[in-house]
């Protein structure tokens, strides 16, 4: 290791419990802004998961969201027998007409109710969308009372569970099964038969229709035929694309906020760096008068100290990361407000976010070392020495 | 022991460092404080001088003045020829790296290097590869007697131990002139004596030219030639004999 750099680590070691402290501070930024990111990646991660891009969901232009949507069973007929649409193993297209309501029901624990969205789904449900499989009891038997349940739905509410019942609009809808989307949004809600669901909600629209492609590409030239076609009123998206779009309000919510409060915290951190490293500048005078006598230039002193705040922001930095992976750990259940319904995800760490949280930390260092080092650098040397 | 006056003394030819004309004052708040005027002066090669006199006189800032850490108002100041008033800042820097060896009252070593680290640092600035640096330090700290304490930190050390790497790291680079202010003020009189002889080897056997401040007559009785100055004057010189 270079001297000079053994030099500013030994000082750091010196002073240990400012610099401790210190680190402290910028730690906790660290971890604040990086599980901001993390949170928000997890959220996007998950409503991307639920979307695939061989996929095409259909929707009543404008509605932003599929409870809002409604398309009629004539333009539903229309739409399915679109020459893109694959074929399934039983002849039939892979197609799912669905509905999407939302139900209020009780978390177990605080007894307060909160929007769950039930899907009724069509035949085709699971061989349009391959990443849902059941992962305990059976389907749902098609025409019947029986509904299955999310993944991430299990334990958080009253009666989700395989065996029990939930009644709601005025039936009594039996739980057999409970499905794995992987991670997406799917694993947030309940799927029953779209035909008795429907019937028992009393409406005769469905809320979107989703088909799955032969192939991806074929994408462009339907949705250009269909959203032309006069009889329809609807719009076309890729199915990735649409629940992506979900994300946004809940995402720029947690960004703006966390971006907020970590450049407050930050604010605090760099005032606290500056305050340590003008008091490691101003106990080390005359070992920086005796280095300028030996002949180190000023910029190497204004480095060695700049050096010195980085190194403690990397000490911060770790720490921060560290506390931050802990939270991969943490699921975290929260309204997504564009579809009004109850999203689980978990706090995801990418690479991208340690780089991110990386260069912040160092940021922080630059900043909060930056007037001390200076003030280090411009002193003139005998002044320097004459403090000893 | 012989008194000259300055015209005698300039009789060297062979002069290291040459003062002509030179001015120092310090600003304490809007007041000026002149601390040297109108000074001119040679020091020889291989010179061992005493600068003595009363606190405050002015030994420490012309002292500071003949190694470039410190600049005078007015004057010229020559090393080897060369006016180093004239350098830049940063140019000024390398060439007291590569010139000049510092010896202080307090020993100032780095408190978080070792001896043979603080020694070894000057040698950083050159391009020296890592095991010739430590080479280096290693035998400069043998010069002085130092050889088993290589490891030991600072605070480990006794003063008069501290001031010997100080020396060491002074001569590492091999410099043409070292300066020492009040080296032994700092220390007892075994440790005192211990310093000022290797300082007298260090003149006699490897040619350094010595400027020391004190205001210690032992201490100064090491040095060939004893000067003193009296309010920013330069009043007497003294010939030392050691032989
Ligand atoms: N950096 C400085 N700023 C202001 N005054 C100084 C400074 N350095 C020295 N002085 C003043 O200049 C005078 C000479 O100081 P100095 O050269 O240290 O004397 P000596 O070493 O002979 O005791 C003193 O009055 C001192 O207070
Ligand atoms: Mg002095």
């Amino acid at each position: 290791m270079p001297l000079l750099l053994s030099y500013s680590l030994r000082n750091l070691q010196e002073r240990k419990l400012t610099n401790l402290l210190t680190a402290t501070g910028m730690a906790l930024v660290v971890f604040v802004y990086a599980a901001v990111l993390m949170l928000d990646s997890g959220l996007k991660q998950t409503l991307v998961a639920t979307g695939e891009d061989t996929n095409v969901i259909f929707v009543r232009r404008s509605a932003e969201v599929e409870i809002q949507s409604l398309i009629d069973r004539r333009q539903a007929r229309i739409i399915e027998s679109q020459p893109e649409i694959v074929i399934g193993a039983e002849g039939a297209p892979l197609v799912s007409k669905e509905v999407a309501v939302l139900i209020a029901q009780p978390r177990r624990k605080t007894r307060q109710a909160s929007n769950l969205l039930i899907r009724g789904v069509g035949p085709a449900a699971l061989a349009v969308r391959p990443q849902v499989r059941i992962a305990e009891g059976r389907m749902f038997r098609p025409g019947s009372n029986e509904i299955v349940i999310g993944r991430a739905l299990a334990g958080r509410f009253e009666d989700v569970e395989i065996g029990s019942s939930l009644r709601f609009a005025q039936r009594e809808w039996r739980i057999v099964g409970r499905f794995d989307a992987r991670g997406s949004g799917f694993d947030s809600e309940i799927w029953g038969d779209s035909e008795q669901l429907m019937q028992s909600f009393r409406r005769d629209f469905f809320s979107s229709i989703t088909v799955r492609l032969a192939d991806r590409s074929g994408f462009d030239a339907l949705k250009a035929r269909l959203e032309a076609d006069p009889r329809l009123t609807i719009e076309a998206k890729r199915e990735r694309i649409f629940y992506e779009e979900q994300s946004r309000l809940l995402s720029g919510f947690i960004q703006v906020l966390g971006l907020t409060l970590s450049v407050m915290f930050s604010l605090g951190a760099v005032i606290g760096a500056t305050i340590t490293m003008y008091a490691a500048v101003a106990s080390r005078m005359m070992e920086v008068g005796v280095l300028r006598a030996l002949g180190f230039r000023r910029s190497r002193i204004l480095i060695a100290f700049l050096v010195e705040a980085l190194l403690l922001a990397l000490i911060g930095w770790a720490f921060g990361i560290l506390f931050a992976s802990l939270m991969t750990q943490v699921k975290i259940t929260t309204l997504n407000w564009t579809s009004l319904s109850e999203l689980a995800f978990r706090f995801v760490l990418t690479p991208g976010i340690v780089l991110k949280s990386l260069v912040f930390a160092l940021v922080m260092g630059f900043l909060g070392g930056f007037l001390p080092a200076v003030r280090a650098a411009r002193m003139k040397i005998v002044d320097a020495l004459r403090v000893a | 022991m012989t008194v000259l006056h300055l015209s005698e003394a300039r009789t060297g030819e062979d002069v290291l460092i040459a003062l002509s004309d030179v001015s120092k004052s310090y600003r304490r708040g809007a007041q000026i404080v002149p601390v040297l005027s109108r000074l001119t002066f040679d020091i020889r090669r291989k010179e061992f001088l005493a600068l003595m006199g009363p606190s405050g006189s002015g030994k420490s800032t012309m002292l500071n003045l003949i190694a470039g850490i410190d600049s005078p108002d007015h004057g010229s100041i020559k090393v080897g020829g060369e006016d180093i008033t004239l350098l830049p800042e940063a140019e000024l820097a390398d060439w007291r790296a590569a010139n000049v060896g510092f010896i202080f009252q307090f020993y100032n070593l780095m408190p978080v290097l070792t001896a043979l680290e603080n020694v070894e640092l000057p040698l950083t600035l050159t391009d020296l590869g890592r095991r010739e640096r430590r080479d280096r330090a290693q035998f400069a700290l043998g010069l002085v007697g130092l050889s088993d304490r290589v490891k030991h930190l600072p605070s480990e050390l006794s003063g008069g131990q501290q001031q010997r790497v100080a020396i060491a790291r002074a001569i590492v680079t091999d410099p043409t002139l070292l300066v020492a202010d009040e080296p032994t003020g700092d220390l007892d009189r075994q440790s005192a004596k211990e310093v000022l002889e290797i300082m007298q080897r260090l003149n006699r056997d490897m040619g350094k030219t010595i400027v020391m401040v004190t205001h210690d007559h032992r201490a100064a009785a090491h040095a060939k030639r004893i000067m003193s100055l009296e309010k920013g004057d330069l009043s007497y010189l003294v010939e030392q004999r050691l032989e």
